[in-house]
């Protein structure tokens, strides 16, 4: 049975958004002012999913993401600061600064994989979830991609091998739109949720806008997936912000088709909501927004502040031996 | 461990003999492939024979033919702490998984700054003799030695197969676990049960004074047979099996070719940027000056493997080249 999410629940979806909204805008200006090099893959217009999501999963319910995965990291409780530093390439960064933003990891959050390959988190996904299922767990796993990965054979084969065996894991595609500068339509003849029908498993369209309705679906799904029913494809419709990756010109858009996609930022949208139906008081969500802030000043100061690693590290973690130098 | 100790065995038995005891000793060892469960009769050559009916279906897994989805689901399974054993039937289809394989499988340790390992042993068959042609039989090793991270092992024989395998599992790392199709059912010692061969370490087959023979997999047997012929001459040789290809165990071979002053490396792969070239390279880069003669490469041609008979017999090195090789160093 599903339930309506509570007011806590609903102020904590959208302190995960704004959470993402607000790194996200501080990435792109530290990038913009040269204090990070790095490739950076903007998520914003795409916080509500994971936000949502991730108000449904324990800390040990595990996430494999993709390279613009960084509102996926943030929603699941991946500390700010150590996405900085990662992505600043620091020693004190999830992955020692040898990973970069493209394979941000973290276990404690349930963070497991980031890759940047297009279609690569679903498989290990299924794997994650296999684990949970042979040990008789309820653990769930999600597997977060884009539209485009929707075209590769790791989807196909991913969702038939979870379909078959009945794997805890959800698929979210977060349909934004472009798979880098093409259209999905252009080379995606049906909604991708239609492609769940194909594996007999439950494929759902939501908008990825709308947090109370992503809530929703995703609990059905995560109900689904922890009384061993099975996996969930879940399209969830959105728009990339900011283009393929920071510098995208937007060369390959409709005039105007950002624009109007921007209307329905999915983050000032919710923040009225909350306060026009008496969720949450301006007063109060002024003040976690502020705590936000706050959380992100320290984590730039981390990660600027911060050390590189040293050459020594090439030889680590390459296999649980050190190399010789 | 009924069996008496003297019985042969082949490496079909020898690997499910291991992947039983691993299996017993470690719930976290878990089986998954194509046809590997008894419905399906436990693989198309039997390596995993019994196993599905003595640990259940949840554990040893015929999967959909999905090369990228076992792997996945092996990798995930990994990060969560299993040790899943992951079937690729053949070696030519770990083409279709190469990116599960190689960006991460092979990667993910170094890429979550050690948070995250993934301790997987992908088995895979190959080898030209069954008429297979070009896309069943390659042995393409060398790709794999040429990731960080990725550890490829080959063993010749039933025994080292069964101690490699326990190696494998154990292993924090993805290794790659090569097996001879050919020879599959050749008999051979049976192994000490419950005894791991460690991998990166190679073995001195037979010890001789003029040239070193650095070997693997099923060339190892023919290496045999021509260093025991030349033997009868009068020419000594000293035959190394270096079971495992990467970590290549370095010590063993210069220790003997320091020796020897002389060496041949022999493999099934294509002779041309193969895993000869690498021991060849790593000879000449540390003894350069006390070697008597140029360092020989013996592999197969340079062609996808040919179906017809007689093409597919010349393929893979033969027994002349390799006598000619060795004759090559003395000369």
């Amino acid at each position: 049975m599903t339930t309506s999410p509570s007011s806590s629940t609903l102020v904590g979806i959208y302190r995960r958004m704004v959470l993402i909204k607000r790194n996200d805008e501080r990435f792109l200006s530290t990038i913009k002012a040269g204090k990070i090099v790095a490739p950076y893959y903007s998520p914003r217009g795409q916080e509500a999913i994971p936000s949502a999501v991730s108000a449904l999963l324990n800390t040990d319910d595990t996430i494999c993401t993709i390279y613009r995965g960084i509102h996926d990291m943030l929603a699941k409780g991946v500390p700010s600061k150590l996405i900085w530093a990662e992505i600043a390439g620091k020693i004190t960064g999830t992955s020692k600064g040898k990973g970069g933003p493209m394979h941000i990891t973290h276990p404690a959050s349930g963070c497991m994989v980031t890759t940047g390959i297009v279609g690569s988190s679903m498989p290990i996904a299924n794997g994650l979830a296999l684990a949970s299922q042979i040990r008789g767990e309820k653990k769930v796993s999600v597997a977060y991609f884009g539209d485009a990965a929707s075209n590769i054979g790791a989807f196909h084969e991913s969702l038939n091998m979870a379909a078959v065996w009945k794997l805890p894991v959800l698929f979210v595609c977060q349909n934004n739109g472009y798979g880098e500068h093409t259209r999905y339509e252009l080379t995606t003849p049906v909604p991708i949720a239609a492609r769940g029908a194909a594996y007999g498993i439950p494929g759902i369209r939501v908008d990825g806008n709308d947090p109370v309705a992503i809530y929703a679906v995703a609990q059905t799904a995560i109900e689904r997936a922890r009384a061993g029913e099975g996996p969930t494809l879940i399209e969830a419709t959105c728009f990339r912000f900011n283009g393929h990756v920071f510098g995208d010109a937007d060369g390959y858009m409709q005039p105007g088709e950002k624009a109007a996609a921007m209307e329905k930022d999915p983050v000032p949208r919710f923040r009225t909501k909350l306060i026009a139906d008496g969720t949450a008081t301006e007063a109060e969500l002024a003040a976690l927004e502020a705590e936000v802030d706050q959380e992100i000043d320290d984590a730039v100061a981390f990660a600027l502040d911060s050390a590189s690693p040293g050459l020594e590290e090439m030889t680590r973690d390459v296999y649980a031996q050190e190399l010789a130098a | 461990m009924n069996a008496p100790k003297t019985k042969n065995i082949n490496t079909i038995q020898a690997i499910n003999l291991a992947l039983d005891d691993a299996m017993a000793a470690d719930a976290n060892v878990i089986v998954l492939g194509e046809d590997v469960a008894d419905g399906q009769e436990g693989g198309i050559v039997g390596v995993t024979k019994g196993l599905s009916t003595k640990y259940g279906d949840s554990r040893v897994r015929s999967t959909p033919i999905s090369e990228q989805a076992i792997i996945g689901a092996a990798i995930g399974a990994s990060l969560m702490g299993m040790r899943p054993v992951a079937e690729i039937m053949l070696m030519n289809f770990t083409t279709v998984a190469m990116d599960m394989i190689v960006n991460h499988a092979a990667k993910l340790r170094f890429m979550s700054g050690g948070q995250t390992h993934v301790p997987i042993v992908i088995r895979t068959m190959t080898g030209a003799g069954f008429g297979t042609g070009g896309q069943h039989a390659d042995y393409l090793e060398a790709w794999f030695a040429h990731t960080a991270g990725l550890k490829v092992v080959a063993p010749s024989t039933p025994a080292d197969a069964y101690g490699l395998m326990l190696s494998a599992i154990a292993d924090e790392d993805p290794v790659i676990f090569i097996e001879n199709m050919p020879t599959y059912w050749n008999p051979g010692a049976p192994p000490e049960r419950g005894v791991a061969i460690p991998i990166g370490k190679a073995k001195v087959l037979r010890e001789g004074a003029d040239v070193t023979v650095i070997t693997y997999s099923r060339t190892v047997h023919d290496c045999a047979a021509v260093v025991e012929k030349l033997a009868a001459e009068g020419i000594s040789c000293e035959l190394i099996d270096l079971r495992t290809v990467a970590p290549l165990d370095e010590e063993a071979i210069l220790t003997s070719v320091a020796k020897t002053r002389r060496a041949v490396i022999v493999h099934e792969a294509v002779k041309r940027h193969g895993v000869g070239a690498e021991v060849a390279s790593r000879i000449t880069e540390e003894l350069f000056s006390q070697l008597k003669a140029p360092v020989q490469r013996v592999g197969a041609r340079f062609s996808p493997v040919p179906f017809a008979k007689p093409l597919e017999t010349a393929f893979v090195p033969q027994h002349a080249e390799i006598e000619a090789a060795i004759r090559k160093t003395l000369a």
